[in-house]
């Protein structure tokens, strides 16, 4: 899997290589447009207050620097509860032509990527947008998303359901909690070490030159159009 | 398996099952969480349960900037309002009436558990007793030294034999993030009667609101709903 995503900073070493500097010449193509951004933004801002909030709530101590639960009980819960909204909003009206595209690639795996998943990229492969750890990235974060605002929900108004639900909801929210810290930090650290990836999801674009060696079967799908 | 417009018909709609696979697993996990806590917690032994996550472990909370840190000698327990004869008990003062010893659970309303942590103190109706609560009494307060947290007891829940001021609990005395040196602990009830860092009991005719009580939680604090959780 991590020589699939390895190519990332040689290309953009490629790039910048032999001047120094971005070849302003170089035709780019839209990756992500501004309301994936925008969304994709809002979601990070509203991640890290969870996580900054989750850290007193759950360890003793970090609580003994912090206290104020009641307060920080509050910034949490509303984070949660605003959580699913730039990804719904953004998904719903006319402007989430291309977020929805994007779902649907996360949604369809040909049958190349499944082997590759199972060969754990080991298989040769011909990308498409988003390759298949990628697309793992976004499911798993989406689901976890939905689990962690429904078991949320049964904490916060615990008084609704029966305390062995309430038991398994802390459960489930704990865990899941620590399995989207991995994830996220594992989303960070391969943003980090791909510039140009993460470029694109600043200002929307990546070259062709990035294309044809991370999404080349993108690229094609473009040059069809 | 549907056609997409624009995309291959031959590929499968993982997304969606991986989706899916992982919603229901946090469903189960609503479900039947609470049982593969007690197995795992029974597998590997309190106190390690305490380190994976999901497991068995005290969340600490303090609802003000600080632990209030109160030194073992200056401790003093403060019984007042309507009692005969008001007093204000030294940590060796308490230490020196019957202790009863208590493994029980500690049970958060919103769904954490730490199983059979030991606790050792003073059962409040022996304290009642020496002060002699008035017969105008119905109720009795608690202050904690963070000077915010407040708790209440009806006269009778108060004279349960399974609350006591403890002053030991996991095996050592009371640390200051558990509350220490001295604490509540109301058994049958969820951890928010067990007030840390107990600076007054005082007996009163109408309890007001508690802190926790004011922001949201119930005021019947019974484990279950059930007050036959506390006939131990």
């Amino acid at each position: 899997m991590a020589t699939q995503w390895m190519h990332g900073s040689m290309v953009a070493k490629m790039r910048q290589s032999p001047d120094g500097g971005n070849n302003s010449e170089e035709q780019t193509l839209l990756r992500f447009d501004v309301v994936e951004r925008i969304a994709h933004w809002l979601n990070v801002l509203l991640f890290a207050v969870l996580i900054l909030t989750a850290l007193p709530l759950y360890f003793g101590q970090v609580e003994a620097l912090v206290g104020r639960r009641v307060l920080v009980g509050e910034i949490h819960l509303w984070c949660g509860i605003l959580l699913p909204a730039p990804l719904l909003i953004s998904l719903m009206g006319p402007w989430g032509k291309d977020f929805r595209a994007d779902l649907r690639r996360f949604n369809r795996w040909t049958p190349g990527e499944i082997a590759w998943i199972r060969s754990l990229g080991q298989s040769q492969l011909e990308l498409g947008k988003f390759n298949p750890g990628q697309k793992l990235n976004a499911i798993f974060i989406g689901a976890s998303m939905l689990v962690m605002f429904l078991t949320g929900l049964v904490l916060h108004w615990f008084g609704l359901f029966p305390l062995d639900w309430r038991i398994g909801a802390t459960f489930v929210h704990d865990l899941f909690a620590a399995a989207l810290s991995v994830v996220v930090l594992g989303h960070i650290y391969f943003a980090l070490s791909h510039p140009a990836s993460m470029k694109s999801m600043l200002d929307g674009r990546v070259t062709r030159t990035w294309a044809s060696v991370h999404a080349k079967r993108w690229l094609a799908e473009q040059a069809d159009e | 398996m549907s056609r997409d417009e624009g995309f291959s018909d031959q590929t499968v709609p993982v997304g969606r099952r991986v989706f899916l696979g992982i919603a229901g697993l946090g469903i189960l996990g609503v479900l039947f969480g609470s049982r593969v806590q007690r197995a795992v917690g029974s597998a590997v032994g309190t106190g390690l349960g305490g380190l994976i996550p999901g497991g068995d472990r005290f969340r600490i909370y303090s609802v003000t900037g600080s632990f209030p840190k109160v030194d073992p000698s200056a401790y003093r327990l403060k019984i007042t309002g309507l009692v005969n004869r008001p007093h204000t008990l030294t940590l060796d003062q308490l230490m020196t009436m019957p202790s009863v010893k208590l493994v029980k659970d500690f049970q958060c309303v919103t769904g954490w558990k730490v199983p059979q942590v030991h606790w050792e103190g003073v059962r409040l109706s022996d304290i009642l007793d020496v002060v002699g609560v008035s017969d105008r009494a119905t109720a009795v307060e608690f202050d904690s030294y963070d000077g915010v947290d407040t708790e209440s007891l009806t006269l009778s829940q108060a004279r349960l034999p399974d609350v006591i001021v403890a002053y030991r609990m996991l095996g050592g005395p009371i640390t200051t993030p558990h509350g220490g040196p001295v604490r509540l602990y109301v058994a049958p009830m969820y951890g928010y009667k067990s007030l840390k860092w107990l600076s007054e009991v005082r007996l009163v005719e109408k309890p007001t609101l508690g802190f926790w009580e004011a922001n949201g939680y119930p005021v019947d604090a019974w484990i279950n709903g059930s007050q036959n959780a506390s006939v131990s």
